[in-house]
């Protein structure tokens, strides 16, 4: 990191910057073009604070800063380590791309004075959740992020957005309860609610509460991740938002929960043991229900949303695994995904506002008549099944590699034999909406679908996930970095300071 | 004291987890609350014996754990803000419905018919006729709902 810009700056900056330009956003809400430079003035400005961040973690170091200098068991301290860095990074990226989308689309417009805040409020919440590095302040940032995306999901407030957005809310908090009595658990066991304090005082508690404990979170985390047999939320209320509030968090809010389930697992209960083989059942029926699942749908949205579950599942796995390999393929893994789904929901978007829908029986011939767009879709369809030369194949072969080096033969045959069909329902997808006569289909797909600027955040994004494969090599090794700071724990707990 | 507290959050969570399954939102929405008093209330629990007052500068062994309180106050303050969002959107889905239950997903509807369009295939050619009409209507719902695949 330069030395104009230390980690004390810059960390709480990311943090800061978003949630004040969402008040001063919405103190200029009648005017739209102020609030859209306001948005991509402060987004841009994160992706350039994150970008360093990452540059200063990416040697396997861990930045932290405890806000106000106040004692670190009962202050703020905001870490960034090598996972929450590229996570951090990663979700810029996203932030960024998806905001130049929503410009474009018309679907976001009349509801425009109160979606920029509320985006920043997200972003506000997604960069203190990577950054928290203390139980309760995690529930908070979590809050914010939620809250944010409570509104965001009902904004229309529409009879299918209420009816679904209903769905979202009441799961969200019923989690956020359970989130407040781990806290509350955790608490009354070790004393502590400073992440590296209860890793080390988690050392002491007896395995009679340690394990409960460990499943509580899980639990709970599950819940926002979708893993199964939590997931069912998920694809009932995703595709009734707006396409990019859709693509947004199908990109990140699930990947938090995930991030989430990474760092306590591994830092307050990291014996594996039991954990191991509960993680690794759950992961293997994540990944077949969720692809069955959407396999059986008609709706582009339905059919990706099903498949974030599905893709949650590989992510588990990794984890799962307790090994470096392990880790690493699954901090790849998360890592390709957001890109990867978020640019495939936002073709799915591009779809729907081109042809006014986005059933697979009722559309046909796009690759006549919307060439780019089928291109746009087909890139990230191809690597979201793992086929060569992706980065989806890159993500894969690494967690099957670490797989068969564990000895877990079956979850890794499960994990292949899902990626088939995830290649079949994205076929399916080919089919019904880009392949054939376009004369043939009831609703045609007439180019040029949708804005500029939607078109351009989305090639942004695929060429994004194409440079994963030019860069798989360093990008690999740092995963594995990240992974060893996960797995050693002492950098963390360290620089956290319990 | 602690075994009264502890009983009182065992039954908060009890009816608050019982009210979040119910039909109605109203419910619903109590739940919630029922459920988040249970958690804070735990919070609170959490923190050890009651003692004195926390004031700085007080004996740490007599008075009671701040940090908890803390904690449950901000805890507090978050469900509030939710719960009033929660009560928004009930009123909301009052206005738009004139009722206050939870309203069946399409997708689910759809799969009730075919499974009902299944189970009379295989029953007599009368009994099929009938299930036949109570089809129809079910297709035709979705479309009057505006709750079809796109989202107006």
């Amino acid at each position: 990191m330069t030395g104009w810009l230390p980690p004390d700056v810059v960390l709480p900056l990311l943090v800061a910057l978003p949630l004040g330009a969402a008040a001063l956003s919405m103190l200029v809400a009648g005017r739209l073009g102020l609030q859209r430079t306001l948005s991509l003035v402060t987004l841009g400005a994160m992706q350039v604070l994150s970008l360093l961040v990452l540059a200063g973690a990416w040697d396997g170091s861990v930045l932290s800063v405890r806000i106000g200098d106040v004692d670190a068991t009962i202050g703020i301290v905001l870490a960034a380590d090598p996972l929450g860095a590229i996570m951090l990074a990663v979700s810029c990226l996203l932030l960024w791309t998806v905001m130049v989308y929503a410009i474009g689309s018309s679907r976001t417009k009349d509801q425009a004075p109160s979606f920029h805040p509320l985006y920043l409020v997200l972003a506000g919440g997604v960069a203190a959740s990577f950054l928290s590095a203390d139980l309760f302040n995690l529930f908070v940032a979590f809050e914010v992020m939620l809250v944010a995306s409570y509104v965001l999901i009902t904004l229309g407030g529409s009879r299918a957005q209420v009816r679904h957005g209903m769905t979202y809310v009441v799961i969200g908090l019923l989690a956020s309860t359970l989130f407040i009595t781990s806290v509350g658990l955790v608490y009354a066991a070790t004393g502590q609610v400073n992440l590296a304090a209860v890793a080390l005082a988690m050392e002491e508690v007896p395995d009679g509460i340690r394990t409960p404990l460990g499943l509580l979170l899980l639990v709970m985390f599950g819940v926002k991740a979708a893993i199964f047999p939590l997931f069912q939320w998920l694809p009932d209320s995703y595709p009734a938002a707006p396409s990019p509030v859709t693509a947004l968090f199908a990109g990140l809010l699930t990947k938090v929960g995930v991030y989430a389930i990474i760092r306590t697992q591994t830092l307050l209960f990291p014996t594996g043991g039991r954990a191991s083989v509960v993680l690794l059942t759950l992961a293997a029926l994540t990944m077949t229900v969720g692809v069955l699942g959407a396999i059986a749908q008609n709706d582009v949205k339905r059919i990706l949303s099903f498949h974030i579950v599905s893709q949650i599942g590989y992510m588990i796995f990794g984890l799962g695994l307790f090994t470096l390999a392990g880790v690493a393929g699954a901090v790849l893994y998360v890592v390709h995904h957001i890109v990867v789904k978020t640019t495939l929901f936002l073709v799915g978007g591009l779809v729907e506002e081109g042809a006014g829908t986005a059933a697979l029986d009722r559309l046909g011939g796009g690759v006549h008549t919307a060439p780019l767009l089928s291109v746009l879709f087909l890139l990230p369809a191809l690597s979201l099944a793992g086929i060569p030369p992706f980065s989806g194949f890159v993500a894969k072969l690494s967690l099957a590699q670490s797989g068969i080096a564990a000895g877990q033969w079956a979850v890794t045959a499960v994990a292949l034999g899902v990626g088939l069909l995830t290649l079949f329902s994205m076929t399916k997808i080919w089919n019904g909406v880009f392949w054939g006569d376009p004369d043939d289909a009831e609703v045609r797909l007439d180019g040029p679908v949708g804005s500029r600027s939607m078109t351009a955040a989305t090639t942004v994004l695929v060429v994004a996930s194409l440079a994963f494969v030019v860069v798989a090599g360093p990008l690999y090794a740092f995963s594995e970095r990240a992974a060893d700071v996960l797995l050693g724990r002492d950098s963390y707990i360290e620089a956290v300071g319990g | 004291m602690t075994v009264v507290l502890a009983v009182t959050v065992g039954v908060l969570f009890a009816v608050g987890s019982w009210l979040l399954m119910q039909r109605s939102l109203t419910r619903i929405v109590i739940g919630l609350a029922v459920l988040g008093h249970a958690a804070n209330l735990l919070l609170l629990t959490a923190g050890g014996r009651a003692g004195r007052v926390p004031v700085a500068g007080g004996d740490a062994a007599t008075t009671s754990d701040p940090l908890p309180q803390a904690l449950a106050l901000t805890a507090i303050v978050i469900t509030f803000g939710v719960s009033g969002f929660l009560l928004a959107m009930a009123h909301r889905s009052w206005l738009l419905r004139h009722d206050d239950t939870v309203e069946d997903d399409v997708e689910d509807r759809r799969l009730a018919a075919a499974v009902r369009r299944h189970g009379a295939d295989r029953a007599s050619p009368h009994e099929r006729e009938h299930r036949g009409d109570e089809l129809g209507n079910v297709e035709g719902d979705p479309g009057d709902l505006g709750v079809g695949r796109e989202a107006p």
